[in-house]
């Protein structure tokens, strides 16, 4: 293979072929509450100013001790629920200790033998198949604080800038295990437990803005294969295409490395977003070497199983039973309640629609809301990079449109207008309806003007009518809906270019 | 005591490196021989305590016993200054604090 633009569609038919990829990932999510895991400072560091929420604990200033947010325990248990883990009863923390200047203390408090969530699975569906991905465990500990790395342009030399805010804000880790077989399996995965994290209001599960973040153990094995190949940590991705583009590079890279006799070496790398490939990070051998030991400064504890009920009973519901319900009890299509699912956003959307459109209207109004939604909103939605939310198109505004349409007010046609003047202006659509004269004209006296117009326009079609061809008919219909710009209502039209045709007979 | 019979305990000045690089601490050759005497002494303080017969103690992971599950309603409370925040700063640049970088 001499063209390098070829030699990657190779490597992928090669990956797939020749070899099976063992990817298992870690998932750190920072967990929504309203002060860090250890101390009051408020968690929501989006538009602070620099070390602006920092106290003595987030400092380690001497004396100063942690204690520990019930809040965040209780969204780590919920999580458990769903990903149906195990629930410890008997937990504790424990001292992660390195030395970086990210660490106030010099160690981040994690949880190391007796994490609050062991077993459990993830399940996604990918090409018309549920895959289930084993959960490895899921605990607890404190995000470490930013930094900023600079040039000094006076000397070259290098140095960092630390923010203190995100040091200690609460930050569940998830450990899968290596289940995955391919880079979209990844990306499936990931999204799958972003949603879940979402609909349970745990997690914002942004990656862009680094409250949602994954590193991957990747590695290959010649298929039939029972061991495991050489594994190789990639970090650095901040997007889920990142995730897909480079777990697909890792892969291919490893699979070119064994087909060449070379070996994978065990390392880091980085994946470098403008380059498009992974990057090895000089890390020492012995960078893993955290001397963990149980935290002396925070008490175990005791997790009750009545609690633990309690959380179950609370727990909202989930994307997978959102999907099934919408399936059941809407007549909806596998695929639009898995399109409505991806994000909380857009169930309350569809379920506000719903609700707005009256009593008993729901399984009525589901399909048309569901339309809607899936197609032109999440067009302009994703045409003007707006999240749904934001939108000028509230729910009550989509069903009155869609009562409209019912009612024969307005046409498709019309109707595709409406919405996007709506979407722009953010007016109900009766309002847009009257202001841009969208109304259907349904009035036969109203419409025999304009058929009679198209019948005298064209006489072939009449002769036509008469030896029988009924296209002729359907021919003349569509003659009057361009000369009534579309607003005239068909079934109407075709009843009128009916009786006036059979008049001619 | 059992302590006795448990050979004193050996740093390699290999042991001493690896330490002080997982701390950061850069050390001369005499550093380090100083070190493997005086962690050996400090490791065979800890040792006595692998002396003690522990048959039929349950394992736990603090030591105080009969406290457990201590924790805080999620209530945010307003954070120090940043003038405070950043007094003990050896140096800053604006309201961040200006450090060594340290490549991984």
């Amino acid at each position: 293979m001499g063209v390098s633009g070829s030699r990657g569609h190779c490597y992928t038919w090669r990956v797939m072929t020749e070899y099976e990829p063992v990817i298992g990932l870690e998932v750190h999510a920072q967990i929504r509450t309203r002060s860090k895991m250890f101390c009051g400072c408020p968690a929501d560091y989006h538009d602070a100013p620099p070390n602006s929420h920092v106290c003595p604990v987030c400092l380690a200033l001497p004396g100063s001790l942690p204690v520990i947010n019930r809040e965040a325990v209780r969204a780590v248990i919920m999580t458990g629920l769903a990903l149906r883990a195990t629930i410890a009863e008997h937990t504790k923390f424990d001292r992660k200790n390195y030395t970086y200047p990210d660490l106030m203390k010099g160690y981040q408090i994690s949880q190391y033998d007796l994490p609050i969530c062991t077993g459990g699975y993830l399940e996604f569906d990918l090409d018309g198949q549920t895959k289930r991905v084993g959960i490895t465990r899921v605990h607890l500990e404190e995000d470490v604080a930013k930094l900023f790395h600079r040039i000094d342009p006076a000397t070259g030399e290098p140095y960092s800038l630390v923010d203190v805010n995100r040091s200690g804000v609460p930050l569940m880790e998830m450990v899968g295990e290596p289940d995955i077989r391919s880079a979209e399996e990844a990306r499936q995965y990931l999204m799958k437990y972003r949603a879940i994290l979402q609909f349970l209001g745990v997690s914002e599960g942004n990656m862009e803005e680094g409250n949602f973040r994954c590193d991957a153990n990747v590695s290959i094995r010649p298929k039939g294969s029972r061991e495991y190949g050489t594994k190789v940590e990639v970090k650095n991705m901040n997007s889920f295409r990142a995730v897909y583009r480079a777990l697909q590079f890792e892969l291919e890279r490893q699979a070119r490395l064994l087909d060449g006799g070379k070996r994978v070496a065990q390392e880091t790398r980085g994946w470098v977003e403008e380059r498009g490939e992974t990057v090895s990070m000089r890390s020492k051998e012995h960078a893993h070497d955290y001397r963990y030991f149980p935290e002396p400064d925070l008490p175990p504890l005791h997790i009750s199983r009545a609690w633990v009920s309690e959380i179950a009973e609370r727990t909202p519901e989930l994307p997978d039973e959102k999907r099934a319900r919408y399936v059941t009890h809407y007549g909806l299509s596998a695929y639009d309640a898995a399109m409505l699912t991806l994000a909380p956003a857009t169930a309350r959307f569809f379920e506000g629609v719903l609700e707005a459109g009256g009593d008993g209207r729901a399984a009525a109004i589901a399909k048309p809301a569901a339309n809607w939604i899936i197609t032109e909103f999440g067009r302009l939605l994703n045409d003007t990079r707006t999240q749904i939310e934001e939108s000028n198109v509230k729910p009550a505004h989509l069903a009155e449109l869609i009562g409209l349409i019912e009612q024969n007010v307005i046409g498709t046609a019309q109707a595709k207008t409406a919405f996007e003047e709506m979407f722009r202006s953010g007016k109900t659509a009766k309002a847009v309806v009257d202001e841009l004269g969208l109304r259907q004209i349904t009035d036969s006296g109203a419409l025999a003007d304009s058929v009679r117009q198209a019948i005298a326009q064209y006489p072939q079609a009449v002769d036509d009518f008469r030896k029988g061809k009924d296209a002729a008919s359907k021919f003349l219909v569509g003659q009057v809906m361009k000369l009534t710009k579309g607003k005239a209502n068909p079934t109407v039209v075709a009843q009128v270019v009916k009786e006036q045709l059979e008049a001619l007979r | 005591m059992a302590t006795e019979h448990l050979p004193a305990p050996r740093l390699s000045a290999e042991d001493v490196r690896h330490i002080a690089t997982l701390c950061r601490i850069g050390m001369t050759d005499e550093e380090v021989e100083r070190m493997r005497e005086e962690l050996a002494l400090i490791i065979g303080e800890v040792r006595v305590i692998q002396g003690v017969d522990t048959t039929g103690v349950e394992p736990t992971g603090h030591s105080v016993e009969g406290i457990h599950t201590v924790w805080r309603d999620d209530v945010a409370r307003p954070a120090m200054s940043v003038s405070d925040t950043l007094a003990n700063a050896p140096r800053r640049e604006g309201d961040y604090i200006r450090v060594q970088a340290v490549m991984e």
